[in-house]
């Protein structure tokens, strides 16, 4: 019967809500929009609507770093990713995320948290000059739109799927309610949110891994399963089928995991990306912001739990095989996109689907309000405050802080259609990270760990980087056998020519950035203080037990990345 | 921004009530009135459970960060921020 229900469910591509479901679903919506009304008492200063007042703690920066990054983007797009390359997507979360954040939460925060800015961009600025400051804070900002188009498609495609909701109605009514509440409490609102949203995502999608788990009768039964659905390929090991470019469903070498995901993409992300970074920097001390980062560090390593396993499921239980987005609309067709919402709606009875819908929906705002709040920083800060109007009152800036949040997600509504040309909603999002993210990533890193680096090169080395990138992208667009020379394989697959990708972007950031520096002249000594390593003094933790110190807890997450790789080996 | 204000963890204590309330209860009426297209693995019945865990700790944190007279966001036990 109950697989009888599954295939009746697969053959009319939605499932109807109860009474119960729906009433989840309105509570959600009153929640979120009653706290934006109740915090926009506290959001009066520039400095408490776009950094929270920095006053939060290292529980609360720690859930809301990590709830921005779990949009509905990530869990749709990496269930949906999994079900195409199998487990190898797991690398996003481990060596792709966790050596970067600690990186982040014990070499870069100190520099961003001394120097008090309120961006990434406003850290160039003081450490290059305007020129750095401006082209990322304008690629950052294009990114920012562009990033909540994929937001905005995601929540369309649960509607679409789930509810058979119009898609338009569902991204302005989803949208719109984001809007009102950054709006009214900023960046403390987006926080406050965040922590919500975090807890109901992993509740609402958690009972995927466990009811699945028993259905195929453990991890072992469900490798079983996965064997007999696609027989002669391995979806369920990380490196072992890395060795060569054509031995895994991605088609990539273990050199683009490690340096272009590992190192390009995953420090580009987890370092520079102010939509993250800006969370942490609202702690309330240091220390704070860095165990903040670390929390957000274990969490991160445990969301595979809620979207890999998933994906692993769906390619053992679902009676049907999944297709690309390319192939979407035609009858009885379901795309790699459905993955999660299709294992929601076979699990999921009257109330858990209505929480699991829920969850969704609080993944996208998550990650759409990561995505207004950034940009509306940015704007504010770096675009409107230096160019457009240089002298005005605090008042004046927070009231375009409001009114951007408004217009930023009218303009990103615009950019949602663009993701139906990706076979997967997460290519997509790395295309634009390897455009803007990882060139800017060499940048801010050279010039917190290199004194000798020149305002000059800090310009140039981000501007090689992104043309570079944009270059090798227009590239194989115009002559895909190009693909050869770029990912070094012609059967690499799109996620692997974005890994490759980003590491010559990276390269080409670090190789102008170098060289224009050895021929520019670089700042004195005395205007590097707080931005750089060697010339900054990093306040002391003081005298506390070693169990509350930030290194203790990195080297526990350190060692549970470490174990996990071998056993997934 | 010294104003009084309730902590974000009794938030989610409280939604997490109201929604282990609905599911469970909804876990509970499916007991005794199965769906006509039960759900894969509906034998399970992990409405119930999932539920009875949510109403659980959803009343530990209603009850841990209560809204008290005379705190505010600095001094709380978990204050607007939480605690670390």
């Amino acid at each position: 019967m109950a697989w009888a229900n599954c295939l009746l469910l697969l053959a009319t591509a939605r499932m109807s809500l109860s009474p119960v479901d729906l009433v989840i679903i309105v509570l959600y919506f009153c929640l979120v929009l009653g706290l934006g009304w109740y915090l926009r008492r506290f959001t009066n200063t520039g400095d408490e609507f776009f950094m929270a007042g920095r006053e939060m703690t290292a529980w609360i920066a720690g859930l809301s770093f990590i709830s921005a990054n779990l949009g509905s983007l990530e869990m749709m797009g990496y269930a949906a990713a999994t079900y195409q390359y199998g487990i190898l997507v797991g690398h996003a979360y481990w060596i792709g995320a966790i050596p970067a954040i600690l990186f982040l939460a014990l070499v870069m925060m100190p520099f961003y948290y001394i120097c008090k800015t309120h961006s990434v961009p406003g850290y160039l600025k003081l450490r290059y000059g305007e020129g750095a400051r401006s082209l990322s804070a304008v690629s950052f900002a294009l990114m920012t739109i562009l990033m909540s188009g994929i937001n905005m498609y995601s929540m369309a495609i649960i509607m679409k799927v789930i509810l058979g909701w119009d898609i338009h109605f569902s991204i302005w009514v989803s949208s719109l309610t984001v809007a009102l509440y950054v709006m009214a409490g900023g960046l403390l609102s987006a926080i406050f949110n965040e922590v919500l949203q975090f807890f109901l995502i992993w509740i609402g999608c958690l009972v995927i891994p466990v009811v699945g788990l028993i259905e195929t009768g453990g991890w072992a039964g469900m490798i079983h399963r996965i064997q007999t659905n696609f027989p002669g390929e391995d979806f369920t090991h990380m490196w072992r089928t890395t060795a060569t470019f054509a031995g895994n469903p991605m088609g990539v070498h273990w050199t683009g995991i490690v340096f272009g995901w590992g190192l390009a993409i995953s420090f580009g992300y987890w370092t520079t990306d102010f939509l993250v970074v800006q969370r942490v920097m609202a702690a309330k001390d240091l220390r704070s912001a860095e165990l903040g980062t670390v929390i957000g560090a274990f969490f991160k390593m445990l969301v595979p739990l809620i979207v890999i396993l998933p994906g692993l499921l769906a390619l053992a239980v679902l009676p049907i095989h999944l297709v690309p987005e390319s192939l979407a609309g035609q009858p009885n067709v379901h795309t790699y996109n459905e993955a999660l919402p299709l294992m929601l709606a076979r699990y999921c009875g009257p109330g858990l689907l209505g929480l699991g819908v829920t969850a969704l929906v609080a993944g996208f705002m998550s990650g759409m309000a990561g995505n207004v709040t950034a940009f509306t920083t940015v704007w504010t800060y770096d675009i409107y405050k230096p160019f457009i109007r240089k002298q005005a009152s605090d008042a004046h800036y927070v009231s375009m802080g409001r009114w951007c949040s408004l217009v930023g997600v009218f303009i990103s509504i615009g950019t949602a259609y663009l993701v139906m040309n990706f076979s997967s909603i997460i290519v997509y999002a790395q295309v634009i990270f390897v455009f803007f993210i990882v060139p800017m990533f060499g940048t801010v890193i050279l010039g917190m760990l290199w004194k000798r680096t020149t305002p000059a090169a800090g310009f140039w080395g981000l501007l090689a980087g992104i043309l570079t990138s944009f270059g090798l992208w227009a590239w194989v667009k115009l002559d895909p056998t190009a693909l050869k020379y770029i990912a070094f394989s012609p059967d690499a697959k799109d996620m692997a020519e974005n890994v490759y990708r980003a590491m010559w972007s990276l390269i080409a950031n670090f190789g102008v950035t170098i060289l224009v520096s050895l021929v520019t002249k670089p700042k004195p000594d005395h205007e590097l203080k707080g931005l750089v390593y060697g010339l900054t003094e990093v306040p002391s933790e003081g005298k506390i037990p070693f169990f509350r110190r930030p290194l203790t807890w990195a080297a526990v997450v350190g060692a549970g990345f470490v174990a996990l790789n071998v056993i997934f080996w | 921004m010294h104003e009084h204000s309730i902590s974000v963890w009794f938030f989610i204590g409280l939604i997490l009530v109201v929604y282990g309330l609905l599911i469970l209860g909804t876990g509970i009426y499916e007991l005794f009135v199965p769906l006509a297209n039960p759900v894969v693995m509906a034998h399970l019945h992990i409405g119930i459970w999932w539920g009875a865990g949510m109403l659980f700790f959803g009343l530990v944190y209603l009850v841990r960060f209560r809204p008290k007279r005379q705190q505010n966001r600095f001094t709380a036990v978990g204050g607007i921020h939480g605690k670390a």
